[in-house]
């Protein structure tokens, strides 16, 4: 399998997305390290990949915690060996109206879906320019490209993401470490739930694909990025999005 | 430990980390003219000698490293201090 060998760590790796993904880097033969806050369901999902352990953990890591992420970041180099992939897909939201919103939303927000992408790209970076190999890949959003009435911190959060790809990029990229950004459209997870069913479908309605987007879709746009078959991408932004930005 | 010690430890991990040879690493060899180190490699170069010897390199001191003796001279007086 393509991802034979290969160790990767995926934030917010127990839900959505996050799960999706991990579930498919596991399939095409990566070791999986699932970081997420809800420990039951991190393992409870691992033993569902396997049972025995040895190929899938959880860890109980809030990514906005700096000294948390660097030691649970050495936790998986001891149990796993390596560090070759890491997704920075932990992400909340804290909706509401620009001029409503309280400081506490937006610096949670921004705490978790972009400070917290950098820790990790802080810890696992040093590492992987070490080996002088690694694929990074960060969920980003197709709303940090266009914006969304009601989520100025989420969206602001998820373009910085993208300027933190690309900077990164620039920055690893003589060692051989490739950083892109994947930007999902509107994906049905517990996240897009919240949505109401005329919001959803004003936003489907308007897509070439006319559909909303599964998990799988972006898990399988991450698998490409984490492995060799993308080894000349890097500092690139990949919409998994039906079509919705061209 | 003794500034010899400090010294081969100093030169092994500038060759391991710039990809040098041993002969062209003396106290005198400047990082960056020399050995043709540029800013990451240098950067890397910080966090190898921090773990190594288990000390911090203050920012501020970075600058003022700029050859293989400054580096040894600096890491001496941080394990004195210790």
């Amino acid at each position: 399998m393509k991802l034979d060998g290969k160790v990767a760590l995926v934030t917010g790796g127990a839900r959505g997305i996050g799960k999706a993904i991990a579930q498919s880097l596991h399939a095409s033969g990566a070791k999986v390290a699932l970081w997420g806050r809800n420990v039951e369901a991190l393992q409870s999902f691992a033993r569902e990949l396997d049972p025995s352990g040895a190929t899938a953990k959880g860890y109980a890591v809030d990514v906005g915690d700096s000294e948390r992420v660097e030691a649970a970041v050495e936790e998986v180099v001891k149990d796993f060996g390596q560090l070759d992939v890491l997704v920075n897909n932990a992400g909340i939201t804290e909706d509401g109206l620009l001029i409503r919103m309280k400081d506490e939303q937006w610096r949670k927000v921004l705490d978790t879906n972009l400070t917290g992408a950098f820790f990790l790209l802080r810890a696992a970076g040093k590492r992987m320019l070490k080996a002088r190999a690694g694929s990074i890949i960060n969920i980003s959003s197709v709303v940090g490209l266009v914006g969304n009435p009601g989520q100025a911190n989420y969206c602001a959060a998820k373009a910085g993401l993208l300027g933190l790809t690309k900077s990164a990029a620039k920055e690893f990229g003589s060692r051989g470490v490739r950083v892109n950004a994947v930007a999902p459209g509107l994906i049905e997870t517990d996240m897009t739930a919240k949505l109401t069913e005329e919001q959803k479908q004003a936003l489907v309605g308007g897509l070439p694909l006319g559909r909303i987007g599964r998990p799988e879709d972006v898990a399988g746009a991450v698998c490409f990025l984490a492995g060799d078959e993308s080894a000349y991408v890097t500092g690139q932004v990949l919409s998994v999005d039906g079509g919705m930005t061209m | 430990m003794a500034s010899e010690e400090i010294q081969k430890k100093v030169c092994d991990i500038v060759c391991k980390q710039l990809e040098v040879d041993a002969a062209k690493v003396s106290l005198e060899t400047k990082f960056a003219e020399d050995l043709g180190a540029d800013s990451l490699d240098q950067a890397e170069l910080v966090m190898e000698i921090e773990d190594e010897f288990d000390i911090n390199i203050a920012e501020d001191a970075e600058g003022k490293i700029k050859t293989v003796g400054d580096l040894v001279t600096y890491i001496d007086a941080q394990l004195k201090s210790k």
